[in-house]
């Protein structure tokens, strides 16, 4: 048998129980090694569960960079027993199979092609520790201690990671270090040589941090003045609340008082939680929710009002796999079109596509001021894969001398010189947005009744065809304002005279880009377009224009983007290819290159016969 | 409907401390039936607003959808209104509120609106203790949608169409004491003086006052075997006592009976005079509220007045404990933590 042999360039997967404190030893690993230098992306495989049900924690080590998921398993780390023969049968050829020989493997598991590295981990676990709750923890950690010496991580590393995790809580550090001896030692003794993939420190990770764009976005809702949030929990939204509430009762105190500058309410739905932020907004406050799936169903009428009317309201939408409860906890990118036209009735709201933690950072603390300056829903459209897990990022960054842009907003004095007569819905400017008012502002001017029936200029309710189908058309100037607000595509010109161009958003972003290189080593050189706003602009039509082919790489099953891109840029469909992935796995960059060798071999209308 | 409203007043018509004169309270003109009781009850509001000098522009009116929603642009023109989508008034209301706490804020809806498609939001903006007027406009049916019963229509009651209601009808001010409402009162359209002192008491109570008004609906639910029609209620209501509202600072002039009557303390420092039967229950307590309500109905009665009142309820901001100041007045300097504060955020996710 020939051994997988790596250096920085593996995929380790950990097969868990849930509930059973596997999460943070696993976690303890991934950042050994990235503080070693090594870059990784770290895919947590959960179930809808609290306890009990198997999960799984995959670790992409890639000295080159890579950060989305790869698929396959080097080497994996088998302690649940539940799933041992479908983690056994899923190790590559070449690759380690690690599992707690404190009972023997199957009769059925007589793979020769890969090598078993067995632990007596639950055995050495309770020879050293009596306390039943601590054993369960510490045997996670005796399985550390044996890869930092099967991938020559050393002990070293992991020590100090430990004594910086407990640093406030010493005692716990003890059994913790006794542990990863434990494995360390056993291994070293058992096993040595037996394990050719290994770890070397490297410098390929930079100043990158890091962090879970849920994180991110709740941080990034700090930084761009949320005072206001309605919220419900739902997976896998609820950390981007969780992290605004927690970094809030820190940062956002008032000095004198102690009391906050903030206000989250959990609300007793999502009907509520945007509710709540629409009020808000709408009186002036800086407001937002986050919510997946069934919740965008749920805030949709509400998403109508708040474009009819015009209230500035921020939403973070992490997407999670659909339809209906669907699945939970797996990752899709397919509420592109449930978004995008939210409600009944002729409705387009503005979507952000992040695609890492430091772009959730800055979409959606710019998500407020697009919010205000077009008095209008804004959509920062994250997913699970973005949201939940652990990625490589650029640090936050926030410009100190960057100020809120609270968009067209009328004070008392404004109203007192105002020229011509004052109304809600008046396009003075014509860019399509009006001037508001916030109740309160001044005894005997601006006020208005807001509502969702059709109103004139001046907020007055009416049923005149002409007047409603003016508002309507000036929702459309809105429009074209917004087009050249929201952030431009990410476009990259690997080859001028290139037929083929590829067109991605969000997470899929580093498999696709992944994918990309490999396929230029392969002489197959393609354009690429990272989208980062709806709606589309120019620079979108014109990549499509160039192209003779565009791939259009996305999560989901009905190719949402390239529905989006079809209707709103008037392109022939048949010049948009779909590369679709939706099993509720991240995508990877093997799933999308197979696909276009597919189509370029098979030859399709437009590839002139598929060679290029 | 009318089409026209006087525009000369009487030149002395009088003013109110704020030198304006009632007519400043007013809305648009009612596009609802006529003889409506929604439109008693958005005079009434006016009444209440010029008496207790509040500056229109401090007020925040909201509504749901039907009926009863649309009377806020018949009243307080000088206010901004919002009308929300139907049943979730409640929800924009509570955002409105946490953005600035330093306005008045009085949520018209229907029994539609709050009975049936809202009552989720409007229990929870109970159970919230949100700082606001919460009225219910309650005719037992849909108006807008030509009549049908609503949630509180009372079981075996019969309305225009002559079936009788075959389910049983939901109190709302029962619910909205047990979800933790610090006042709740119930009124009637027809009764004015009473309904105008208690839109008062509930303006100045903090924490949600919830006020559930029967208010006949003259299309679809007043015929005599509408249990929600001029003549049964005026032949079936109990007033459980009568009351004087002391605004806050002004001498006590009222006259009361001794012994009956119990001064209240209201969160501005107003007074509350409530002046009861001799067998009735304190009306700060609440099991006794619900019993006596149940009673009522049991006996086909209609009780109104303030059935329960909480004058020490603390509201959502008080159990938020956010700033003293409108959230809304906050700027970067106040929101924004800085670049340096972040980059030491960085520094635990290395």
């Amino acid at each position: 048998m020939k051994q997988l042999e790596r250096i920085n360039d593996f995929v380790i997967r950990f097969a868990n129980v849930n509930g059973s404190g596997s999460a943070s030893a696993n976690n303890l690993l991934a950042k050994v090694i990235y503080r070693l230098g090594v870059p990784i992306s770290p895919k947590n495989i959960f179930p809808s569960n609290i306890q009990g049900l198997p999960t799984w924690f995959e670790v992409r080590v890639s000295e080159r960079g890579y950060l989305g998921r790869r698929g396959g398993v080097d080497f994996m780390v088998a302690v649940n027993g539940q799933t041992l023969q479908q983690d056994y049968d899923m190790v590559q050829a070449g690759g380690y199979f690690l599992f707690d020989s404190t009972r023997p493997l199957p009769d059925n598991c007589t793979r020769t092609d890969i090598t078993i590295i067995d632990i007596p981990l639950t055995r050495l676990c309770n020879q050293e520790f009596s306390d039943a709750r601590l054993r369960q923890l510490l045997r996670n950690i005796i399985y550390i201690g044996a890869l930092a010496h099967l991938l020559d991580i050393g002990l070293a590393p992991v020590q100090k990671a430990i004594t910086t995790q407990f640093a406030s809580k010493p005692k716990l550090a003890e059994p913790n270090l006794r542990a990863l001896e434990i494995g360390f030692n056993y291994s070293s003794e058992n096993h040595d040589k037996s394990c050719a993939l290994s770890v070397r420190p490297s410098d390929a990770v930079g100043d990158r941090i890091l962090m879970d764009g849920n994180t991110a976005a709740g941080l990034g809702a700090l930084y761009g003045g949320a005072t206001v949030v309605g919220w419900y929990p739902i997976t896998p939204s609820t950390s981007v609340i969780d992290t605004f509430e927690r970094y809030a009762k820190r940062l956002r105190r008032e000095e004198e008082t102690g009391k906050k500058n903030y206000a989250v309410i959990q609300a007793e739905d999502e009907l509520a939680a945007i509710g709540i932020a629409i009020g808000a907004g709408w009186n002036g406050a800086r407001a937002f929710t986050a919510t997946s799936g069934p919740g965008i169903s749920l805030m949709s009428e509400f998403l109508g009002l708040a474009y009819f009317a015009e209230i500035p309201i921020v939403l973070v939408n992490v997407q999670r796999c659909g339809p209906s409860t669907g699945m939970p906890t797996r990752t899709q990118q397919a509420d592109l079109l449930a978004c995008a036209y939210a409600s009944h009735g002729d409705t387009r709201n503005v979507l952000l596509f992040p695609s890492d933690p430091s772009e959730c950072f800055e979409m959606t603390a710019g998500a407020f001021d697009l919010a205000d300056r077009l008095q209008t829903p804004v959509i920062v459209m994250s997913d699970l894969d973005l949201g939940m897990n652990s990625h490589l990022s650029r640090p936050l960054s926030w410009d100190d001398s960057r100020s809120y842009d609270r968009g067209k907003v009328m004070s008392a004095e404004d109203l007192d010189n105002a020229e011509k007569p004052w109304g809600r819905y008046r396009d003075i400017d014509g860019d399509g947005i009006c001037y508001r008012t916030y109740p309160g502002t001044h005894p005997d001017k601006g006020a208005y009744v807001t509502r969702g029936t059709s109103h004139n200029e001046y907020a007055a309710y009416t049923e005149e065809s002409q007047a409603y189908e003016r508002g309507m058309k000036r929702l459309l100037v809105k429009w074209e304002t917004a087009r050249a607000l929201v952030p431009c595509p990410v476009i990259s010109i690997k080859d001028e005279n290139a037929s083929i161009g590829a067109i991605y958003f969000g997470t899929t972003s580093q498999a696709a880009e992944e994918a990309l290189e490999l396929l230029a080593e392969q002489s197959i050189p393609i354009n690429s377009m990272r989208i980062l706003a709806y709606p589309f602009q120019k620079e979108v039509f014109d990549f499509i224009d160039q192209h003779e082919v565009v791939f259009v790489i996305e999560q989901n099953r009905d190719c949402q983007l390239k529905t989006l891109l079809a209707g709103e840029c008037q392109v022939a469909p048949e010049k948009l290819d779909a590369v679709t992935h939706f099993n509720g796995l991240p995508i990877t960059a093997t799933i999308i290159t197979n696909r276009i060798h597919t189509t370029l071999l098979t030859g399709r209308p437009g590839n002139k016969g598929g060679k290029q | 409907m009318s089409y026209t409203r006087p525009t000369i007043r009487h030149p002395d018509a009088g003013k109110n401390k704020l030198g304006y004169t009632r007519k400043y309270y007013e809305g648009s003109i009612s596009t609802l039936c006529a003889g409506c009781g929604h439109d008693s009850i958005t005079n009434a509001i006016i009444n209440a607003c010029f008496e207790m000098n509040i500056e229109p522009h401090r007020v925040v009116k909201l509504s749901g959808i039907g009926c009863s929603s649309k009377t806020p642009a018949y009243f307080l023109g000088k206010s901004h209104g919002f009308n929300a989508v139907h049943g979730r008034m409640p929800s924009v209301a509570t955002g409105a509120n946490m953005a600035n706490r330093d306005l008045v804020y009085i949520g018209v809806s229907g029994d539609g609106d709050t009975a049936s498609i809202g009552i989720g939001q409007f229990m929870h903006v109970v159970r919230r203790n949100l700082n606001m007027v919460y009225i219910v406009m309650n005719n037992g049916c849909y108006g807008l949608t030509k009549g049908q019963d609503s949630a509180t229509a009372d079981k075996g009651s019969k309305t225009k169409k002559g079936n009788p209601v075959a389910l049983e009808s939901i109190d709302l001010c029962e619910l909205a004491i047990q979800s933790g409402a610090g006042f709740v009162a119930r009124g009637f359209s027809g009764d004015k003086k009473q309904l105008v002192a208690m839109l008062k008491t509930a303006i100045v109570h903090k924490g949600l006052a919830f006020l559930d008004i029967i208010s006949p609906c003259v299309s679809f639910n007043n015929v005599p075997t509408s249990t929600k029609s001029y003549s049964w209620v005026r032949e079936h209501m109990e007033v459980t006592q009568s009351f004087d509202f002391i605004p806050f600072q002004q001498e006590i002039t009222a006259d009361y009976r001794q012994g009956t009557s119990l001064p209240i303390t209201m969160h501005d420092g107003s007074t509350l005079n409530l002046h009861k039967r001799k067998d009735q229950a304190d009306t700060t307590d609440k099991a006794a509220a619900i019993a006596e309500l149940e009673k009522a109905r049991q006996e086909q009665h209609i009780l109104t007045g303030i059935l329960y009142l909480n004058p020490e309820s603390t509201d959502t901001h008080e159990i938020l404990q956010t700033t003293e100041k409108p959230l809304n007045s906050l700027t970067a300097r106040d929101l924004c933590p800085g670049n340096a504060v972040l980059e030491n955020i960085n520094d635990t996710f290395r």
